[in-house]
């Protein structure tokens, strides 16, 4: 167990910068997602971490000790990759016993050690396997069973549910965070998956184009995005952004305006703030989604309650919202 | 569901494989049975007579102490010829896979000797290790040390070995980098993270998983050094110092064509025959069932 550090860290390839500066103090067990779109170089950061991709200024600090020069074995960090990176020629029992036997870790304990992590993970029927023999699940499971049995002071995943159906995926999300609690090991996890980064995280970082546009608990995030790009990465279906003009807001700096799908109203036509022709809607019975297009052709979205009445397709609606859901950004994007 | 083509009639099918199987019967089948019906007479030295000798010719071979020692020659020579060109190329394409810049360029200049033919690989060979205007015995003589080929047999068949596994270094070294290029990078970080370093990784997860590579250059690198290697041989020793390197092939054309024993030398063939036949089982017969990761 460990704090991690991370000290305006940047990578570049060549000429290209592909982080630019990423700042962290990460608690003792302490969950961290690092979410963000593809290519944003969430996994770059976390590969950096790991030491399998070298830092090219800044500083990854582990138990409060500088990193930067160390090999990945000697960081005492265990990882869980996307495609879970098993060893294919060996049983399960021999991939979770790699790392300790490499140690040198006595027979009996490594044994024991196994024996406790496949209980863990209801895998001990699997021990004597292949990892062609397992399924999906199963596999990911021996991935995590690798990973705990070093017993670590700092976890890392890539994407490790993005090989799985929707399915599965919840079940291994929510089995990863009870693991991660009962463990209480620190942890970087990394997705693309806002839905994901939600669920599991303590703290979120969101990753925009090699820069952590934000960081913060995932509710507060939720609720206060730092910038454009946050607003409408996070939340499903995402913040709609209205042209300032036409939403009446003359506040000099302002170019957009914010809106939650859950904040807005519908009201009859010539009421509210702004008018909208509904183009279509999607009843997923909990809730209705009103897909709405503004004046100047931009579509937002409108999240309903399912017993609520909504207008139907073609008709024009008016909007309306609270003056505390607004969200104002400036023409870089930026909260003002 | 059937997915191969079906032919409703027999003579479309017969004429799309008429063109194999004329090619294997021409030759292969035709030579294959000459060599058999020709390994049970003793023909006389002018051609003219053939003598009925059933299994006389299989007898007298396998008790000739020089048949034998030849058996002995092709077993160190062809074990020689695959440890050092595998070794050699396998080093060579772990370097190579580690390498980012310049990849192409160390590739193409590696695969170049395997256009080179195997019959003048050994005259290059043969110029270099020259016992009188070779570069590399004068460097030798220089050493102090007297290389002479053409009198020392151990030094022939180092020198027919090394011929005959240099261009040979190309063939494996491509296959090796395909293999290891194969090998997913995340396990080999994740045995990173685990904790193994350069070596142990390779001998318990790049080497394990580049198996089926490795047993199906054995088995070609085997089959060529019986057979394709004639030239090497032929080139640079003619088999010699006193048959020091001659390999049952050679010894097939040195006694047939050379030695005008053309019953023996067809009794030699159906022994060579029988032996790539073996080699072919086994190489199916473990690839097939070899496990793919």
């Amino acid at each position: 167990m460990a704090t991690v550090k991370l000290d305006s860290l940047k990578k570049s390839f060549g000429k290209t910068e592909v982080i630019h500066g990423v700042d962290i103090d990460i608690k003792d067990g302490e969950f961290i997602v690092i979410v963000g779109p593809s290519g944003c170089g969430k996994s770059t950061l976390l590969r950096m971490v790991a030491g399998l991709e070298t830092v090219t200024s800044g500083e990854v600090q582990i138990g409060g000790a500088v990193v930067n020069d160390r090999e990945p074995m000697d960081r005492d960090i265990a990882m869980v990759f996307q495609n879970y990176a098993l060893y294919p020629h060996m049983s399960v029992f021999d991939n979770m016993a790699y790392g300790l036997k490499i140690a040198g870790t006595p027979k009996a304990d490594i044994i024991e050690r196994v024996d406790t992590a496949a209980k863990l993970l209801q895998l001990q029927p699997y021990l004597k396997r292949r990892p062609r023999e397992l399924s999906g699940g199963q596999r990911q499971r021996v991935a995590m069973g690798r990973a705990i049995v070093r017993k670590p002071s700092v976890f890392l995943f890539d994407e490790p549910l993005s090989n799985l159906d929707a399915k599965l995926r919840v079940q291994m999300r929510l089995e990863i965070k009870q693991l991660q609690r009962r463990l209480g090991v620190t942890s970087l996890y990394v997705t693309h998956d806002q839905v994901e980064a939600m669920t599991l995280a303590d703290r979120m970082i969101v990753m925009n184009g090699g820069v952590a546009d934000q960081i913060g608990a995932p509710l507060e995030v939720y609720a206060n995005p730092a910038t454009e790009f946050v607003a409408g990465f996070i939340g499903s279906p995402p913040t709609n952004f209205v042209n300032a003009d036409l939403a009446g807001i003359r506040n000099g700096e302002a170019a957009k305006l914010g809106v939650r799908p859950e904040h807005l109203t519908v009201l009859p036509t010539g009421s509210g703030r702004l008018e909208a022709r509904v183009m279509y809607t999607e009843a997923l019975g909990a809730e209705t989604l009103v897909h709405l297009e503004l004046a100047d052709g931009a579509m937002i979205t409108a999240r309903r309650s399912a017993t609520e009445a909504s207008a139907p397709e073609g008709t024009e609606v008016g909007l309306d919202w609270q003056d505390r859901d607004e969200m104002l950004f400036d023409h870089t994007g930026k909260r003002c | 569901m059937e997915k191969r083509v079906t032919f409703k009639g027999l003579w479309l099918p017969l004429l799309l494989v008429l063109p194999q199987i004329v090619i294997t019967a021409v030759f292969f089948f035709y030579p294959a049975g000459q060599a058999i019906w020709q390994s049970l007479f003793i023909p006389d030295p002018f051609g003219l007579s053939m003598k009925y000798v059933g299994l006389g010719n299989f007898e007298y071979l396998l008790g000739n102490p020089y048949y034998r020692a030849s058996f002995v020659t092709t077993a160190v020579f062809s074990i020689l010829v695959t440890v050092v060109s595998m070794g050699i190329a396998l080093y060579l394409a772990v370097l190579a896979d580690r390498l980012i810049k310049g990849s192409g360029v160390y590739r193409t200049l590696l695969i170049w000797p395997y256009a080179v033919a195997p019959a003048v690989a050994g005259v290059l060979w043969l110029f270099m290790f020259n016992t009188r205007v070779g570069v590399v015995s004068w460097y030798l003589g220089l050493l102090g040390y007297d290389w002479n080929h053409v009198l020392n047999g151990e030094e022939a068949m180092g020198l027919v070995v090394v011929a005959s596994a240099w261009g040979r270094i190309s063939y494996n070294f491509l296959f090796f980098l395909a293999g290891l290029q194969a090998i997913p990078k995340s396990v080999i970080e994740a045995a990173a993270i685990d904790g193994a370093r350069f070596w142990t990784r390779f001998r318990t997860i790049v080497f394990p998983l580049l198996s089926p590579t490795t047993f199906f250059l054995l088995v070609v690198n085997i089959v060529y050094a019986f057979f394709e290697t004639f030239g090497v041989i032929h080139t640079i020793t003619s088999g010699g110092p006193q048959q020091s390197t001659t390999i049952l092939v050679y010894k097939v054309y040195a006694d047939g064509f050379v030695g005008q024993d053309l019953g023996s030398s067809a009794a030699q063939s159906v022994i060579l025959l029988v032996i790539v036949g073996l080699l072919t089982i086994v190489q199916f017969k473990f690839i097939e069932r070899r496990v793919h990761y």
